[in-house]
């Protein structure tokens, strides 16, 4: 059974009276340890993909089962403490709170658990070793570069050791050398600790890094 | 709890605004403690003074003093049993500003009928014998550092000249409102130092039974009426509500003045917490990404709002209690004014009511931040 399955997926937003569809009929099945990438046109609706996947908003059709839970069945308390534990989730502009240092930041999901102070530490410097940023721990987002700010985001997303990753276009405020390291390093993660990946982007070599590159354009998903 | 960092960031994340809010709170609650304590002790001060004594003062005005010859002819009043008489002395003592209340009086007669005052026996046998002696509250004694048998000098306003007198007793009130700040003195005294031209300011009558008082009040009243100096006689509950009633309408004012602070200062917390809450939409949509539950958000906002107001106000109404705690300076003009405990902990309930009204909006907002459009803002 694959972790992830996307059946007869389909949306629709609505502004005031105008119906704007995005897809429909998207299908899509990941297997556990898979790195896919998504490319597609803007407005093709590959963000939205990736928060109805994350349990952000819900699909005007279709299902979504990760892990063989039901997706689009929860409700939205349940849906929070569902993506705690599956989503890890990486911001194109990396999105950390500026009042907290790269460790506070990296901790925040972990607050959610039931984990001690000290369990709680360990897996935040684990997380920030892995990202190569044992170092920068005590730093604020102002004082780190983007390629570092991203690597924290990462971090965060990985440290309460999620089911999936999802990145949305998680190199596309980098400078070209910042966004190869972000690259290797998600590369990294899904070959030595088998995570798996979904990659958004813009860029064709980026795209290259994952084992399979998907396309979304005019509402059809296509491998 | 593990959120407190995170509520506390938030926090600082613009000190000055948060200091800003917080001070105003300060102000505000520093003025409901003190404003309230006002205003129980004025309504204690006028529950003070018995039903069964009646004051008599001239009708024209307070200011105004009666004949001596009406002593006697209170006294034959029926349903009287004993009468007294007082006058306002108005000294001061080194400077105006240490205010405090000085009557003359006709000791005996007087002592007899304020049993409210608790004085030890050979004490108040020292303050009969010598002419010169004064009878002071304990509060008065305390606050001038005074020791029994000092000798102390007023200076006379209304009647100049600079008056001697020893401290022969101090008296104890039974109750604070009665108040602990007044200074007795010999009426011959001062009859004597003016040369005899001076009158009693007011009488105080003694009833034999406290249901007659409408009836004795109307005797005697009726009785002055077509004289020369006609009266005006109360009970002397009546008359010290007067003076309250007077202070009353300040009450009132205060009052007034108060609410309209405290939904002023509502304001401003709620303006800090909904910039707060603006500036946060974006990370508060990062946090639900995150798997923050709605109802953390709205908690986390709430508590920081609260968090805000009960720091700021804490420090307003224990800096009240500190200043207007037992034994204050304001005890003269207002016996018993005093900021108790109840008044703190009411201060302080407001401040979390305060905190919670002006956070309830942003924490609305944040726990129903629709994440995906919130996202778009930022992402
Ligand atoms: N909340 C919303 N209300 C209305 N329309 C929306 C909403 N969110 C997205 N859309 C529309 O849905 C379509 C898909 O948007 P989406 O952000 O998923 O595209 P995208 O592929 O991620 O684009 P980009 O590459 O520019 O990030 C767009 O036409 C967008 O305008
Ligand atoms: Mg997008």
């Amino acid at each position: 059974m694959p972790l992830v399955e996307i059946k007869d997926l389909a949306k629709v937003f609505y502004r005031d009276s105008q119906r704007i569809p995005v897809f429909d009929g998207v299908n899509l099945e990941m297997e556990q340890g898979e790195f896919l990438s998504l490319m597609g046109p803007s407005g093709s609706g590959k963000s939205t993909l990736l928060h109805l996947l994350a349990g952000l908003d819900k699909p005007t059709a279709g299902r979504i089962v990760v892990g063989g839970a039901d997706v689009t069945g929860m409700k939205r308390r349940q849906l929070a403490a569902w993506r705690a534990h599956h989503i890890g989730f990486v911001f194109q502009f990396y999105n950390l709170l500026p009042v907290l240092n790269a460790y506070q930041n990296v901790e925040l999901p972990l607050l959610l658990t039931e984990l001690t102070g000290r369990e709680r530490r360990e897996h935040v410097m684990t997380a920030l070793g892995v990202v190569g940023l044992s170092d920068r721990a005590e730093h604020y987002p102002r004082q780190l570069s983007g390629g570092q700010e991203q690597r924290v985001g990462i971090a965060r997303a990985i440290v309460s050791d999620p089911t999936i990753l999802l990145a949305d276009e998680p190199t596309g405020d980098l400078d070209a050398k910042s966004a190869d390291e972000i690259l290797t390093l998600l590369q990294r993660l899904n070959e030595e600790f088998n995570k798996t990946i979904l990659m958004v982007t813009h860029d064709a070599h980026a795209a290259e890094r994952a084992h399979a590159v998907m396309h979304l354009d005019k509402g059809v998903l296509s491998r | 709890m593990k959120f407190m960092r995170l509520i506390w960031v938030n926090l600082l994340r613009n000190k000055r605004r948060t200091v800003l809010t917080a001070l105003s709170v300060t102000v505000a609650l520093f003025l409901f403690a003190t404003l309230r304590s006002v205003v129980t002790a004025l309504d204690a001060v006028s529950e003070v003074g018995s039903e069964t004594r009646l004051i008599t003062r001239s009708a024209t005005g307070i200011t105004f003093a009666l004949p001596q010859s009406y002593f006697e002819r209170l006294r034959a009043q029926e349903g009287v049993r004993s009468v007294s008489w007082a006058n306002w002395f108005g000294g001061v003592y080194i400077d105006a500003s240490n205010f405090f209340a000085q009557f003359a009086v006709d000791q005996e007669s007087y002592l007899a009928m304020y049993p409210e005052m608790a004085i030890p026996e050979d004490q108040k046998q020292a303050f009969f014998r010598e002419r010169t002696a004064a009878l002071v509250g304990s509060g008065l004694m305390e606050r001038f550092g005074w020791s029994l048998g000092q000798n102390i000098t007023l200076q006379g306003t209304i009647f100049p000249g600079d008056w001697e007198f020893s401290i022969r007793a101090v008296y104890v009130p039974e109750d604070p409102s009665f108040g602990d700040q007044m200074f007795f003195f010999h009426y011959d005294n001062l009859y004597e130092g003016v040369n005899g031209n001076i009158m009693p300011g007011w009488y105080v009558v003694q009833l034999e039974d406290p249901a007659a008082a409408p009836t004795v009040i109307n005797q005697i009243d009726r009785m002055f009426e077509n004289s020369s100096n006609p009266t005006k006689t109360e009970t002397e509950r009546a008359f010290n509500a007067g003076f309250v009633t007077m202070w009353g309408n300040i009450g009132f004012l205060v009052r007034a003045i108060g609410t309209a602070v405290f939904f002023a200062i509502l304001l401003v917390a709620a303006n800090t917490m909904m910039m707060a809450g603006r500036e946060r939409i974006g990370e508060n949509a990062v946090l639900k990404v995150l798997g923050f539950q709605d109802g953390l958000l709205f908690r986390l906002v709430l508590v920081e709002s609260v968090l805000i107001t009960v720091l700021g106000g804490a420090l307003g109404v224990f800096g009240s209690k500190l200043l207007f705690g037992p034994n204050n300076f304001v005890n003269a003009f207002i016996p018993g004014f005093e900021v108790e405990w109840s008044t703190v902990l009411l201060g302080l309930a407001m401040a979390v009511t305060l905190g919670v009204v002006s956070g309830i909006v942003p924490a609305w907002q944040a726990m129903r931040l629709p994440v995906i459009q919130a996202l778009r803002r930022v992402a």
